[in-house]
């Protein structure tokens, strides 16, 4: 639970950090290149789940296999 | 004769969709695209073969809800080392699993929420999340959290000839995870995503005699004069408890011709003193709109658990013991390759609205061990090799998914 704590300070540093921060440095009509489909970091959820299936039962670690983000609010 | 089987790839369940579901949420602003896709996969190695269907729809509604649904099988055949040197024979199991999720966008916030439950013949399992994820400034950030709490009956099926005679619970496991995500434009070419996520396992045992977080087929080995082999078995024994810390470090940038690259680090470590990394590059490559291709190179390492050992000296020597080869040191190096192709369009039926798209993926693993030995041995050569002494074990695995991609 402590690890967990920490990581609510530390999302909500970077949260107040950002929000200092007025213009965005990628305007939205720069972004086509980010908003193709081959810079999602998962593209196909149904075979990304199965495969993160098959690590999670042959190797000892487990969490954080998730995309992480990806694509950009282009649409 | 009661014999004993293991099901290391059935050990897994409900967490698979889980972050699935919870990496559509990090996309935030956006609703997930409508599609729906229809999978056959395919696991072959180390004795096993495990194969199934999978079924991923997904529909949006009013711009604002975005439903879906998965149900998945894994039918297995195994007969893997671990089955061998139990002395158990052949087995076949199958899982069932079906989730659903649903994803609400209000302004720059979505709030997602789901449900997974599988099945098999001795464990089951369910599964709830909850998630919220936020895009703010200009849209070049994302911030996502998630917690997902999962309740396992476990059990432990007895069999005589090959034919379950019999299943007895050896207890519940309560699993909590909590996830935190983040990620960033960095250039008109470069996103970069960190992510953190702490697991913990709280188990219950109906026999105190009887751990529940192992797998309750597996046996640890001891040394023993008195055996042909020179060792005896006895019960796995494992703690109530784990609790796990990962976090992973992604970038994707886009190359100045149409290709992207992909690269990947995560580092783990959990209560039972298992370190773990592993790295992943990969690069998606398309041509002219009809074919993607797609190449990865995966290289995972692991420490043992502290109540890990090969070949113990003796009985109950730790107050914890394992002898799972997931627990092991040991690495894994995966090379990937898949392709995508835009079958509307070659059949020149895709429109606007709809595209439909033809999928393969396979996955060569090579497993290397550096503390679990080959026991079968003593079964094919048997007084050739003393306890402690067998070779090293290792085994390659190729893993397949064919499937159709409908999006509309």
């Amino acid at each position: 639970m402590k690890t967990f704590a920490k990581m609510l300070l530390a999302s909500g540093v970077v949260l107040g950090l950002s929000g200092c921060a007025i213009d965005p440095w990628v305007k939205p009509y720069e972004r086509q290149n980010l908003a193709d489909p081959i810079m999602s970091f998962e593209r196909d959820a149904i075979q990304t789940g199965y495969v993160h299936h098959v690590y999670q039962a042959r190797e000892g670690a487990r969490g954080a296999e998730g995309g992480g983000g990806g694509g950009c609010g282009c649409n | 004769m009661a014999v004993a089987v293991t099901k290391p790839f059935l050990r897994i369940v409900g967490a698979t969709l889980i972050s699935v579901a919870f990496a559509f949420s990090s996309y935030a602003a956006v609703l997930p695209e409508e599609r729906a896709d229809l999978l056959a996969h395919s696991y072959q190695g180390g004795g096993m073969d495990i194969t199934g269907p999978s079924l991923l729809v997904r529909k949006n509604f009013l711009e604002k809800v975005s439903v879906s649904a998965n149900y998945y099988i894994d039918n297995v055949s195994s007969a893997s080392i671990d089955v061998l040197t139990s002395g158990a024979s052949e087995y076949e199991e199958q899982r069932k699993e079906y989730s659903f999720s649903a994803d609400y966008l209000y302004n720059k916030t979505t709030f997602s929420t789901g449900y997974t439950n599988s099945e098999e013949s001795d464990y089951s399992a369910e599964t709830i999340f909850f998630g919220v994820s936020q895009d703010f400034f200009g849209d070049l950030s994302t911030i996502s959290l998630g917690y997902a709490q999962g309740d396992d009956l476990v059990s432990r099926n007895e069999y005589t000839d090959g034919a379950l005679v019999g299943n007895t619970i050896i207890g519940t496991v309560k699993r909590q995870n909590y996830r935190l995500s983040f990620s960033q434009v960095i250039t008109t070419n470069l996103i970069m995503g960190l992510g953190f996520e702490t697991v913990t396992d709280q188990a219950n045992r109906e026999d105190d005699d009887i751990s529940v977080l192992n797998n309750p087929y597996r046996s640890v080995r001891f040394r023993s004069a008195q055996s042909g082999t020179g060792y005896a078995t006895q019960r796995e024994f494992y703690p109530d408890t784990r609790t796990s810390d990962a976090v992973a470090l992604r970038a994707m940038y886009y190359l100045p011709w149409r290709a992207s690259v992909r690269a990947e680090y995560r580092f783990f470590t959990d209560t039972w003193g298992i370190e773990a990394s592993n790295y992943e590059l990969k690069m998606i490559h398309p041509i002219e709109d009809l074919v993607t291709i797609e190449g990865k190179y995966r290289y995972y390492e692991q420490t043992a658990s502290t109540f890990y050992r090969d070949l113990f000296d003796e009985p109950n020597e730790l107050n914890f013991r394992a002898r799972d080869k997931e627990m092991s040191t040991f690495n894994n190096t995966t090379f990937g390759l898949g392709a995508t192709l835009n079958l509307g369009k070659l059949l020149k039926w895709n429109a606007a609205e709809h595209e439909l798209m033809l999928n393969f993926f396979v996955d060569h693993m090579m497993f290397s061990y550096d503390d679990f030995r080959d026991l079968t041995v003593h079964t094919s050569n048997p007084g050739a090799f003393n306890a402690g002494e067998e070779p090293l074990y290792e085994f390659d695995a190729q893993v397949y998914r064919l499937f159709l991609t409908y999006k509309y």
